[in-house]
């Protein structure tokens, strides 16, 4: 666990008569980061949340107040062994150039004294496990694309197995493609490594989308809340973290938690090779077509298929649900299925049913008189805290 | 091109003596200016004070400083040592401003990095800050070779043995031939200086020639 108690970082503008007015990055900072979950402090920019992360690694010495790790005063530690015991992944990786991607991965556990053979061999597994090549092992980070290097940066954090991780904006400067891979595969790896991460973005989706708890900066540094993701969207605290999370609150808010009771209704199907009068006996405008295992494959318009259905009759713009995703994912399906019928399969990915949007609407209001019952409390379960994409994903 | 041939011998050891002159000093200066580049690289107010003195260095006459040394040195004007430590100074005159800039050349998200993963300041500078400066104090060191190898001649002017003889003989005598071959011989002696210094370089680099792929 990392503590923050009355944390404030001040700084002395320079300036030539010597006077120099004072800015405060960072204001009277109270903050638990609890062991093994991340913490992601979001706001947009200024707002001193590089500050925040760099006082914990004493990259940036607090003007008052006390940081501690597990009990223990960072102040009281040796820096070096404090830094060792921490890993630390910034915007750019900021690899080594002049280390191939091993040696880069080796470094901490070489500055430790682990020998070169017993590093390397862990490197070469974390290099996998974050999702690279092998064989890029024994390149330099100039013939790594942006996203591969963030990975690298990811594995050289980890090396020497540190229970606390410090994540400065690590995905904002790739590509949203590769940034969503990487977020998930982070989840994923943070899945089975649990450490106590402080994570820092601007990005407010991001926030929601890896935090287990998500702290809100606003500028002075001064937090404007502190809550689940879940609890950030359904109830922010004032008008600045109402415009922060932004406009579509209500919307994006589905995403966590499933339904707690479906009404689904049964699908006819047709499988691929069906005749046109096969398909018409099952229905006249839009028929969904399944594969052999039960999974949905597309919607076909009846009066489309000429002599029998082949793929590309199929119709492949709606999206399918799991039944244990979210209303968001429910409710999207449905409003993307050309028939108004929102698909819905179970985890292996069989057909169980459809769902109409309007027959959501009453699973959500269901779901939110639910959650209004706890309002107040403070407390959330992890299980719903979490956005149920990648629930299913981890 | 006959004398040349038929004084093969006393060029060849002029070269060799000169060679000695201009890359002592090579070796020497680096060794001075890198930890008064990693000062100035360090500490912005030092940086002024150290880059403008040691470049004011730079602007003393040569000849001046063959002469005024051996009283300072208390050596023999003409000991070989003068000429030593007098190039000793124009190099690091010259490398201590191009220590200092490949120094701080280093990105700051990998200097960031360096730091968060506890490396010292002197381990980093070890380990990170120097590698990576390489390119760029070779190109300072290219520099100045070219300018030692050109400076050590006017040593002959005070009777120390070297190509620059050839300069000054041939011109005492009114023989061309004798010139050129000291002018062709120093160019040739600065060829290989530059060879050399890049070859090391690209031996201590082979990440600059990673491309992507
Ligand atoms: N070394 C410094 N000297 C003076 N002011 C600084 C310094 N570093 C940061 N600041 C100021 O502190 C505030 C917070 O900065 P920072 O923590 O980097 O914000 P964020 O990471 O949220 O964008 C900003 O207003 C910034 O200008
Ligand atoms: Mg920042």
């Amino acid at each position: 666990m990392i503590r923050f108690e009355g944390v404030t970082k001040r700084y002395v503008e320079a300036s030539g008569t010597g006077g120099g007015a004072e800015s405060v990055a960072v204001d009277d900072l109270t903050l638990e980061a609890p062991t093994g979950q991340i913490t992601v402090l979001v706001g947009p920019s200024g707002c001193g949340k590089t500050t925040t992360l760099r006082m914990v690694n004493r990259m940036i010495t607090p003007t008052s107040g006390t940081i501690s790790i597990d009990g223990r005063d960072t102040a009281s530690l040796d820096v070096a062994e404090l830094r060792r015991g921490i890993g630390y992944v910034i915007q750019h990786a900021g690899l080594f150039p002049h280390r191939t991607v091993l040696d880069n991965v080796t470094t901490v556990p070489r500055l430790l004294g682990t020998d070169k053979r017993t590093a390397r061999s862990r490197a070469m597994e974390l290099i996998e496990r974050v999702g690279l090549d092998p064989a890029m092992a024994r390149r330099y980070p100039a013939q790594l694309s942006g996203g591969q290097q963030q990975r690298v940066g990811v594995a050289r954090a980890l090396a020497a197995d540190p229970p606390v991780m410090l994540m400065d904006e690590p995905f904002s400067a790739v590509d949203p493609v590769v940034r969503e891979q990487l977020q998930n595969e982070f989840l994923r790896l943070q899945s089975e490594l649990g450490k106590t991460i402080l994570f820092v973005t601007h990005d407010i989706d991001e926030a929601v989308k890896l935090g287990d708890q998500v702290a809100v900066l606003r500028v002075g540094g001064i937090l404007a809340q502190l809550d689940s993701p879940a609890r950030l969207l359904a109830d922010p605290v004032d008008d600045f973290v109402a415009g922060f999370v932004g406009r579509d609150r209500g919307y994006r808010a589905l995403s966590f938690g499933a339904a707690l009771e479906l009404s689904l209704a049964d699908e006819p199907t047709v499988r691929l090779g069906a005749t046109a009068a096969e398909v018409r006996a099952v229905g006249t405008a839009w028929v969904l077509c399944v594969g052999d295992a039960g999974e949905p494959l597309g919607w076909v318009r009846a009066a489309a298929v000429e002599s029998e259905v082949t793929t590309r009759v199929l119709h492949r713009g709606g999206t399918v649900a799991s039944t244990t995703g979210s209303l968001r994912a429910l409710l999207d399906a449905a409003l993307s299925s050309p028939s108004g019928r929102g698909v819905v399969a179970d985890d292996d990915g069989r057909l169980v049913g459809t769902i109409r949007a309007a027959e959501v609407i009453p699973a959500i209001e269901a779901r939110r008189d639910g959650v209004g019952a706890t309002t107040g409390s403070g407390t959330h379960a992890q299980t719903s805290a979490r956005p149920a994409e990648e629930a299913t994903a981890r | 091109m006959t004398w040349a041939l038929d004084h093969l011998g006393e060029i060849m050891s002029r070269a060799g003596q000169h060679a000695w002159l201009a890359g002592v000093p090579l070796v020497l200066g680096l060794l001075i200016a890198l930890p008064l580049g990693w000062l100035a690289a360090r500490q912005p107010r030092l940086r002024a004070v150290l880059l403008t003195s040691t470049g004011l260095l730079y602007t003393i006459p040569s000849l001046a400083l063959f002469i005024l040394l051996p009283p300072l040195l208390g050596t023999k004007i003409l000991d070989p040592v003068n000429v030593i430590v007098a190039m000793t100074v124009y190099t690091v005159a010259l490398l201590t401003r191009t220590v200092a800039d490949g120094l701080s050349s280093v990105d700051g998200s990998t200097r960031q990095a360096a730091v968060a993963m506890g490396y010292g300041s002197f381990a980093r500078f070890r380990a990170v800050d120097l590698p990576l400066a390489v390119p760029v104090i070779a190109a300072g060191l290219r520099v100045a070779a070219v300018s030692n190898v050109s400076i050590v001649s006017v040593a002959s002017l005070i009777g120390i043995s070297q190509l620059g003889y050839f300069l000054t003989d041939g011109y005492a005598r009114s023989f061309p031939t004798e010139v050129w071959v000291g002018i062709v011989a120093c160019l040739l002696l600065a060829l290989v200086f530059d060879l050399v210094i890049q070859v090391v370089s690209r031996f201590l680099t082979p990440w600059t020639r990673a491309v992507a792929t």
